[in-house]
């Protein structure tokens, strides 16, 4: 009898959007809170954020048990340097984690698409994007996810950096205040929800500045 | 040390003798749960049958079983993974008892570990062929929770598996409210079965509701529920399409 092939998928897009840009003193962060199967909505109430450490936040959609997987392993990781440097760990270190923890399963992947925001050791705003493997770069902003083809195009267009090829080199954070970042997030993301029918229910977005960590929400289109 | 000799091999990467342990596709398999929250607790409900392939093979499966003190687990897919899950699920409770410290697992923690032990078994390619449904209350936390065989999970004030997900949810997303009284709960949940029994063929008209408050578990007798088949549709379905069926 020849062998059987599996007639199940170990993965499972439950789809979203993630956004984070970074500013000179603070790093916003966002994804929408909806999980789906298919043509179906799981539930309108899901958070795809994580914060990994005190300055360093995560939003990551694509598989969502893959990425809670990830979001566990990260956080115990932390723990574990935290027991040994007496230290949290910078958003710089937990970039290059990620990706190292991403390309260790290179050959049955994670598929979760992340964004890294926060603020390096100096306080300025930092954000790393990545693919399934690992792949990563630092930049001034980033999207990923179902609506990713429809937001960074925008935010190219809203934020549009300097080339790194450039010298001297440019700064990559945007030069926009904390509130006019935040309103191009919901602006954004209103955008996505209108074509995307992956994005929408309700937007999460997290703002990190040196007096903390600080949580938004916002209705978004619930069709 | 084990000192017998072991024909199954220990690790599933050992190639075309291993392959025949994994799970290929289902075999007796229940249909859809549906829960939800209200005031004093959780409600959940789930029909008797076991269906193997077209077949209803077995009519009396409790597919909802207490777990612990706190917790409510209801299940649809295969039947016997069902079964192995609760073995798991007995040896969990039993060393938490056994701390005998005052401390008993919750739902949001059994949830968790079933969440764990889904995904353990997917990343290994032989997954447990079942959609869970977690629901209990502890210390007045509600909790009603769900995992599917891949490990997606998520918690919510209403879910369903299967079939349920489909029929049910925009039922319960329409007239769900926080602080359901138990009798406007379980009329909810008879309407979503009614549903269910008439448009999912697996479906079978012998269900039971559980429900889970601080007080403990009850489950209900085995019962069926009012249908209605004279809708004109239904009287003469060929109608105007002469040829169909």
């Amino acid at each position: 009898m020849p062998k059987q092939q599996a007639n199940w998928s170990p993965y499972d897009n439950n789809g979203g959007s993630c956004v984070a840009i970074a500013g000179a003193d603070y790093c916003v962060i966002a994804a929408d809170t909806r999980m789906s199967t298919g043509y179906n909505i799981l539930t309108r109430d899901y958070s795809k954020i994580c914060k990994l450490a005190d300055k360093c936040v995560m939003a990551s959609s694509g598989f969502q048990a893959d990425v809670k997987a990830l979001q566990k392993h990260l956080a115990a990781r932390h723990l574990i340097y935290q027991h040994q440097h007496n230290k949290q760990m910078s958003c710089p270190a937990m970039a290059q984690l990620l990706s190292n923890t991403l390309y260790y399963k290179r050959f049955f992947p994670y598929y979760s698409f992340n964004v890294l925001g926060g603020l390096d050791n100096e306080g300025k705003g930092c954000v790393f994007t990545y693919d399934a493997v690992g792949s990563y770069e630092k930049v001034g902003y980033s999207s990923q996810g179902s609506g990713s083809t429809l937001i960074m195009p925008f935010l190219d267009n809203q934020l549009k950096s300097p080339s790194p090829l450039l010298l001297p080199v440019q700064d990559a954070v945007t030069p926009l205040a904390e509130a006019e970042a935040v309103d191009l997030v919901k602006t954004v993301f209103a955008s996505a929800s209108e074509r995307d029918i992956y994005t929408g229910d309700k937007l999460e977005i997290v703002v990190i500045n040196a007096d903390g960590i600080r949580r938004e929400y916002m209705d978004l289109r619930k069709d | 040390m084990n000192f017998m000799a072991s024909k199954q091999p220990e690790n599933s990467l050992l190639g075309p003798e291993a392959d025949s342990q994994r799970t290929l596709y289902p075999y007796v398999t229940g249909t859809s749960v549906v829960a939800l929250k209200y005031k004093d607790g959780i409600l959940m409900a789930a029909d008797m049958g076991g269906s193997y392939g077209s077949t209803l093979r077995y009519k009396n499966v409790e597919r909802m079983k207490a777990i612990g003190k706190h917790s409510l687990l209801g299940a649809s897919g295969e039947i016997s993974d069902f079964q192995e899950i609760l073995r798991y699920l007995d040896d969990l409770i039993l060393y938490d008892n056994m701390w005998d410290d005052g401390n008993s697992l919750g739902p949001k923690e059994v949830h968790n570990y079933l969440t764990r032990v889904m995904y353990n078994r997917r990343n290994k390619f032989n997954p447990l062929w079942n959609s869970l449904v977690l629901g209990g209350i502890k210390n007045g936390q509600k909790y009603l929770g769900t995992v599917s065989m891949i490990g997606v999970n998520f918690e919510d004030d209403h879910v369903a598996t299967g079939f349920g997900n489909h029929l049910a949810r925009p039922i319960l997303r329409q007239e769900w409210h926080e602080n359901l009284s138990f009798e406007d709960g379980v009329k909810l949940l008879e309407k979503c079965m009614r549903v269910l029994l008439y448009r999912d063929r697996s479906a079978i008209n012998k269900l039971q509701i559980a429900k889970i408050t601080e007080e403990g578990m009850t489950i209900s007798q085995p019962y069926s529920l009012k249908t209605y088949w004279e809708f004109s549709a239904f009287e003469n379905p060929t109608q105007g399409a002469v040829g169909s069926w």
